[in-house]
């Protein structure tokens, strides 16, 4: 490894040979800013704020992607370079609609904190603005094409990471945008509602769906009984929407926070992740018994499910047919729960508090409505979940910590680790090894599968059988994972995929900035969360025990069948205009 | 579709498919494979972006974008003369959005689109090289100088029939 000894600001810095000067200048306390760059993910010094000035070169170089040479002497804050950064801020803001007060980013945008970094007080040039329209169609991401700032992140994200590429740069010069092929609407193009671009747009040009005044409605309507459901990624970052460390634990906080708002009970999607390990643990040993399709793959995440559905329709049938514990709550919520308060299912509205915008979509599926009503009423992000809170003046980070409510509320600790990648495979071998060979684990913590590594693997011997699994989170990684499949060189038996890098708590519906070291955060708090429960093994759930003896019989029954499986559905991965 | 003429088109297909089925696999073909396409067709259908995008393993996005991105590709079948303009910074500045008003109004199209007729095709362009000779465009092959919204008319008969 070669090392190269530069100057940044007059400072003295050693750094490896082929780091960017704005990896050098970070050394040094300085942090250069930037706009349309990502780590690894989009290096295209595109946006030109990060320009610096070399001794004995001519014209500014942007930092993000000028690599370091040896006794280069780099000034960050010139005349020049701040005359060019502001230059360049006025030209992005020439076109920029000034609507800040009105915005969804208002004082959470990157470009409105560079403006008021660089003391912007006017804009000297009047822009042409693009001829484009918001984009309402999705019910999980909303587009507003005017806000965008061109930088590619969310391009680069939707390419390089999740290979979905269901937007692109199109047009030219002023016409330029990030849209679908064809300018086609959101909803109607392959965009698999990860949310992934609403995370790193730097402005509102991507953003979720914002439903809380659903909520409110419904909150504020006597005849409404209105339940909640927490998914197991939020109460490891719904702090950071209150300026809490990333990987805050805040589990007791969270149901307070939701009971005050006036939610008449509190519930956790743990219960029915322990109850999706029953079920689709159950459905993993029939197939191995009777030769069914394998491997199989798990069905969680909704983005994956419309992936797969998109690119991969000839899998389908290695997909597990549980619903995701989202929809299985719903279902239940709107059924066995109503039925044990004597409610009626019409007059039930059940929130879900999700880290994902793909959440919203799913619950919209017209095959999630098995309960006879659509099971799931709204989904609320993390970011919206964190702005109702504002909006009561609930002072979060004082409150006192409250338990769930019976006996949706009861879980355990393989439940919460449903929120990491890795999670739902760690949760069923620790389920099915017990299960199948009575013996109790001596150990519960499956390390293979945890972490921030693409794909993982492992083989767990259970009783007789050898069982091989993989994990992959990002779609990219579960790309590489299905090709494997589909040319037949992997013999695994069962595949965990989730959509969003790092799993659940990397979600699109979580708090802005959810970055690499923010991931590993929250995933630390995941496996602290599951260590701190007393029951960490699904099977061991009373409350899913009582649900069987109650209600649903037997786990892959006749009624688990009708309320908690589902089924899916090939789709094009081109769909061209109808002309 | 109709100014391209009906026999011709299947004509044009049965070789434009052989040709698109060399660069299976090959995302960096993908210029030339639209080139060919739109030599052949003088546009580049719906059908064909899919069936590109399919062959060499591009997203239908990126097709897309880079047909919009340059101007020698075009979405809908030119007329019998395509007029391009140039709207690049030398001629804007010296009087290009009013010649392209002119010239929307004479035909009563916008840039993009083909007269009903089939004769007339009209797109923006950003910078034909000819910066000395702005405001500029071309109509087929022919370029037109120093233009003034008032000649316009009188440029346009001669293609006229």
């Amino acid at each position: 490894m070669k090392l190269i000894t530069l100057k940044v600001d007059n400072q003295p810095v050693q750094v490896e040979a082929g780091t960017t000067i704005l990896e050098a200048a970070k050394k040094v306390g300085v942090e250069i800013p930037t706009l349309c760059y990502m780590e690894k993910i989009n290096a295209i010094g595109a946006c030109r704020i990060c320009v610096v000035e070399i001794k004995g070169t001519k014209v500014l170089q942007p930092a993000c992607v000028t690599p370091v040479a040896p006794d280069m002497e780099v000034y960050t804050s010139t005349t020049a370079v701040r005359k060019a950064r502001n230059l360049t801020l006025e030209l992005i803001l020439s076109n920029h609609p000034f609507e800040c007060l009105t915005c969804i980013r208002n004082q959470n945008c990157e470009l409105q904190s560079l403006a008021e970094t660089f003391g912007i007080r006017e804009v000297r040039f009047p822009g042409e603005n693009p001829p484009y329209k918001a984009d309402y169609s999705s019910p999980s991401v909303v587009r507003e094409p005017e806000k965008c700032i061109l930088c590619r992140r969310c391009a680069a994200v939707c390419d390089k990471v999740q290979t979905v590429n269901a937007i692109a740069l199109q047009e030219r010069g002023f016409n330029t945008t990030v849209a679908p092929a064809h300018h086609r609407p959101l909803a109607e193009s392959v965009c698999i509602n990860c949310g992934q671009c609403t995370l790193v747009c730097p402005t509102a040009a991507l953003h979720e769906n914002d439903e809380i005044e659903r909520v409110w409605a419904a909150l504020n309507d006597p005849k409404k009984h209105v339940i909640v459901q927490t998914a197991p990624a939020t109460r490891v970052s719904l702090g950071e929407e209150f300026g809490m460390t990333s990987g805050s634990i805040v589990t007791g906080q969270m149901v307070s926070a939701l009971k005050m708002l006036g939610f008449d009970k509190v519930f956790d999607t743990d219960f029915t992740a322990d109850l999706t390990i029953i079920e689709e643990g159950n459905e993993l040993l029939h197939r191995v018994k009777t030769g069914g399709t394998l491997p199989m793959v798990t069905s969680c995440s909704p983005g994956w499910i419309k992936f797969i559905e998109h690119f991969y329709p000839d899998l389908l049938p290695n997909l597990s047919t549980c619903k995701s514990p989202q929809q299985m709550f719903g279902a239940l919520a709107k059924t066995y729960y109503a039925e044990k308060m004597g409610l009626d299912p019409a007059d039930i509205f059940v929130v879900s508090y999700m880290p994902c915008t793909a959440k919203k979509y799913e619950a919209r599926r017209p095959e999630m409505q098995s309960s006879g009503y659509p099971d799931i009423d709204v989904v609320l992000t993390t970011r919206e979940v964190g702005r109702m809170l504002r909006q009561a003046g609930i002072n979060f980070t004082a409150l006192p910590a409250r338990d769930y409510d019976d006996p949706l509320g009861i879980s355990t600790g393989a439940g919460v680790i449903f929120g990491a990648t890795g999670g739902v495979m760690e949760a069923a071998l620790r389920t099915a090894y017990e299960l199948v060979t009575g013996q109790e684990l001596s150990s519960l913590d499956f390390n293979d599968v945890r972490g921030l590594q693409g794909v993982k693997e492992a083989a767990v011997e259970v009783g007789s059988l050898t069982v091989k699994v993989a994990v992959a989170h990002g779609l990219g990684n579960a790309r590489s994972l299905m090709e494997a499949v589909k040319s037949g060189s992997a013999d695994y038996h069962f595949i965990e995929i989730m959509c969003c890098p790092g799993g659940c708590i990397g979600g699109g519906g979580q708090p802005i900035p959810t970055n690499l070291e923010i991931r590993a955060d929250r995933i630390k708090a995941i496996y602290m969360a599951d260590e701190l429960m007393v029951m960490r093994k699904s099977h061991l759930n009373p409350a899913v025990q009582q649900l069987y003896k109650e209600f649903l019989g037997e786990p892959l029954g006749h009624k688990s069948h009708e309320l908690l499986h589902t089924h899916y559905q090939a789709r094009d991965k081109f769909l061209i205009p109808a002309t | 579709m109709d100014s391209i003429g009906c026999q011709c088109i299947e004509e044009s297909y049965s070789e434009l498919e052989p040709f698109i089925a060399q660069y299976a696999g090959q995302q960096t073909a993908l210029i030339t494979v639209l080139h060919k396409i739109q030599e052949t067709l003088g546009f580049v259908p719906y059908d064909l972006q899919v069936k590109v995008a399919d062959t060499l393993g591009v997203p239908i996005s990126e097709v897309y974008g880079v047909i919009t991105f340059y101007a020698f590709f075009s979405l809908k079948p030119k007329g019998k003369y395509n007029v391009s303009v140039c709207k690049g910074t030398a001629c804007y500045v010296r009087g290009a959005p009013k010649v392209l008003t002119a010239l929307e109004k004479e035909l009563g199209i916008k840039p993009g689109d083909t007269t009903d007729d089939g004769n007339f095709s009209l797109e923006v362009v950003y910078c034909l090289g000819a910066c000395g000779l702005s405001p500029v465009m071309t109509v087929n092959k022919d370029v037109h100088a120093r233009l003034k919204q008032e000649r316009i008319p009188k440029i346009l008969a001669q293609y006229g029939e």
